[in-house]
C-alpha cells in the first residue's frame, strides 16, 4: 500500500494478482478501513467497497493482473482499475447484467454472474470505461462525497 | 436480535470464536451470487450461502453483514474460518436448509 497525504488528497494503490482468489477482496477491504478510519459517510463507504470490490474481482477473474489506485479528496473518491490485458471484446455487451464470459468452474463459486460492470456503473456517480480486445481495459469511477 | 442469539437459541453451531456474536441481526439474506449479494444484501444481514470458499468473508466484510450462515452442515474451508475469525465475522452451521433457517428467524419474531 503506497500511502501520501498532500494536497491532492491520499493516494491507495494495490497491485491485483491473476487467480488469486485467496487474496481477492483485500484491497477493497483496506479501502474500506481507511474510509472508516476517516470518518467517511457509511454509506459513501458501502459504494466504494462495491465498486471496488467488483474491480477487484474483475482483475482477478478475467485479466493478466492489475493495480487499484484510489484518490481520497476533500469532495470526492476517485478509484482507477487498470490492467494488462487481454482486453474485452464488447464493452457494450460486457455493461450488460447478466453477461458474463467467466468459465463454468468461476461461477460455481459464485462468481461471474455478469453484475461486475453494473454494479460498479450503479454505485458511483461516474463510470468510465476504455477497453480494447487485445489491449488493456481501464476504469475510472468517481463517488462524490 | 444478536448473532448469539443464533447460538444459544437457534442451536447452530459457531464455527469461528467468539468475535461479532454480540452484533445485531437486522435481517436475513439467501444467496449464492457473490455479485448479487454485494448488490442487494444490506447492513446487519444474516447471508445464508452454500459458497465456503474465503472470498465469501469478503463480502460479509465489506457488507458489514451480522454473520454468515452455512446451511445443511456443508464443509467449510478451514482457509475461511481462518480468515473469518482474523475479520471478526461470525461463521455459522446448521443442518437445517435455507427454508429452515428462515423459519427459525419467522418463529423467533423477525417478520
Amino acid at each position: 500500500m503506497d500511502s501520501n497525504k498532500n494536497n491532492i488528497g491520499i493516494k491507495l494503490e494495490y497491485e491485483v494478482k491473476k487467480d488469486d482468489f485467496t487474496r481477492a477482496g483485500e484491497a477493497s477491504s483496506n479501502i474500506k478501513k481507511v474510509l472508516r478510519q476517516l470518518g467517511i459517510d457509511s454509506d459513501v463507504i458501502r459504494r466504494t467497497a462495491i465498486a471496488t470490490y467488483e474491480a477487484e474481482i474483475n482483475i482477478v477473474i478475467h485479466s493478466e493482473g492489475g493495480t487499484i489506485t484510489v484518490y481520497i479528496k476533500p469532495d470526492r473518491i476517485e478509484m482507477i482499475a487498470e490492467d494488462s490485458g487481454p482486453g474485452i471484446e464488447d464493452v457494450r455487451l460486457a455493461m450488460q447484467e447478466g453477461f458474463s464470459t467467466a468459465s463454468n468452474k468461476i461461477r460455481e463459486l459464485g462468481f461471474g454472474a455478469g453484475m461486475g460492470l453494473p454494479n460498479m456503473k450503479k454505485y458511483t456517480d461516474e463510470f468510465y470505461i476504455d477497453s480494447q480486445k487485445g489491449g488493456s481495459t481501464t476504469v475510472k469511477m468517481t463517488i462524490y462525497i | 436480535m444478536i448473532v448469539k442469539d443464533l447460538v444459544e437459541k437457534f442451536n447452530f453451531k459457531l464455527l469461528t470464536e467468539r468475535d461479532g456474536l454480540e452484533k445485531s441481526v437486522d435481517g436475513v439474506y439467501c444467496c449464492d451470487l457473490l455479485s448479487w449479494v454485494m448488490s442487494h444484501a444490506k447492513n446487519n444481514d444474516a447471508w445464508i450461502t452454500v459458497q465456503t470458499h474465503v472470498n465469501v468473508v469478503a463480502v460479509a466484510s465489506l457488507l458489514n453483514l451480522s454473520c454468515v450462515i452455512i446451511p445443511e452442515s456443508i464443509e467449510v474451508d478451514e482457509d475461511t474460518i481462518a480468515k473469518a475469525k482474523k475479520e471478526g465475522i461470525p461463521i455459522l452451521s446448521t443442518d437445517l436448509n435455507a427454508y429452515g433457517i428462515f423459519s427459525k428467524f419467522y418463529e423467533a419474531g423477525m417478520r
